[in-house]
């Protein structure tokens, strides 16, 4: 259990170890675009966490980033596809940022540095603590966005017509002042 | 030596383990993409110019050009897609015109990677509206400020360079539809 909760908020991939910030600086331009990039995450970590603990052991040392890299870009080109075939429309919104979940650091990282150490069922538990963590990371920032630049959370009105949004918060330093809040306060929570 | 075959013979197997698996899951799901993709069209059609009871597809010079008729089966527009670059990468806009060649009916924006906040805003009613009506006898005009004629629109705040795109490619467009179909 301590392996799940850890990602949530103790070793939270976002706010605490400050890692995958590109998708999060990027699409977090809304609070659904937060969402999918997050489930899409998780999806990619949790199978490509279970095939290389599988594989762990008859991976040769000097190439395991290279077979790792090769099995996260068959999930993550699993998901592209999913998306376009299925849910065209959110495929359309988070377009290239599908495919560069593959050089996401989360994932890389999470199988190098804990999944090759740990057994298969403590290295499911991470995976899916990291990826739901980075989901609601991703969620919150997008909300936040969202609300203050567009007036809306999932495209529900939440403030009133005369409110005049500000641009600047779906703009790229919006997500650098909304991201350096939240560390601050995960920061002087954890104090 | 032992070493070296084992390493290639590894990293071989996944990438063909992998590129099966991949081209299994596409072969599913192509149909699908490719549905997807008609269906944009169609629907960007009829959304445009409900007035469209019969879509035909046509190619003159290889472009691609659909036929739009009444229900009197006579023609009343054309539709058809430009492509061209934008701000992060291709933009694919379907338009649609009318009869005289004189008059936009209206564009849709049917594939686009434009920054999500900014640029994505071309696919908004907001700024697809400004395109109705809009006089294309004259090159279209891509203005900061309010148009003052009727071939002139305003661009989107922070996203100059993909509303500039998007007239841009639809002027080029619109000029070779328009003599293949005077030519015609």
């Amino acid at each position: 259990m301590r392996e799940f909760i850890k990602g949530l908020w103790r070793e939270h991939p976002v706010f605490r170890q400050l890692l995958g910030m590109c998708p999060t600086l990027a699409v977090t331009t809304s609070a659904l675009n937060g969402i999918s990039m997050g489930l899409s995450v998780v999806f990619v970590l949790f199978f490509s966490s279970l095939v290389v603990s599988l594989i762990k052991n008859l991976v040769p040392t000097q190439v395991r980033i290279a077979v790792y890299t090769v099995i996260i870009a068959t999930f993550v080109t699993i998901v592209d596809i999913f998306l376009q075939a299925v849910f065209p429309d959110i495929s359309m919104a988070l377009g290239p940022f599908i495919p560069l979940i593959i050089v996401n650091c989360i994932i890389l990282g999470r199988c190098e540095a804990f999944v090759s150490k740990h057994s298969l069922s403590a290295s499911l538990k991470d995976a899916l603590g990291m990826g739901i963590g980075f989901t609601w990371g991703l969620f919150l920032l997008g909300s936040i966005r969202e609300l203050f630049g567009e007036g809306t959370i999932l495209g529900f009105k939440i403030l009133s017509s005369n409110y005049n949004p500000l641009i600047v918060m779906i703009l790229p330093a919006g997500a650098f002042i909304v991201l350096g809040f939240l560390v601050a306060i995960m920061n002087s929570l954890e104090k | 030596m032992k070493e070296v075959v084992k390493i290639t013979g590894i990293l071989t197997s996944t990438c063909i383990i992998c590129a099966f698996l991949l081209s299994f899951v596409s072969g599913i799901a192509i149909e699908k993409i490719e549905m997807n993709k008609q269906k944009r069209v169609e629907d960007a059609i009829t959304n445009l110019a409900p007035y469209a009871k019969k879509i035909e597809e046509v190619k003159l010079n290889n472009e691609i050009i659909y036929n739009l008729f009444n229900n009197k089966n006579k023609i009343v527009g054309y539709a058809f897609v430009a492509e061209g670059q934008g701000y992060q990468g291709k933009i694919k806009i379907l338009s649609v015109i009318d009869v005289s060649l004189k008059k936009l009916e209206g564009i849709e924006i049917v594939e686009s990677v434009e920054t999500p906040g900014l640029g994505a805003k071309i696919k908004g009613a907001l700024f697809k509206n400004k395109f109705k009506n809009l006089n294309i006898s004259k090159t279209i005009e891509c203005l900061k400020d309010d148009p003052t004629k009727d071939n002139q629109i305003k661009s989107i705040t922070g996203a100059t360079v993909s509303s500039r795109a998007v007239t841009n490619i639809l002027n080029k467009k619109i000029d070779i539809i328009v003599n293949l179909v005077n030519k015609k």
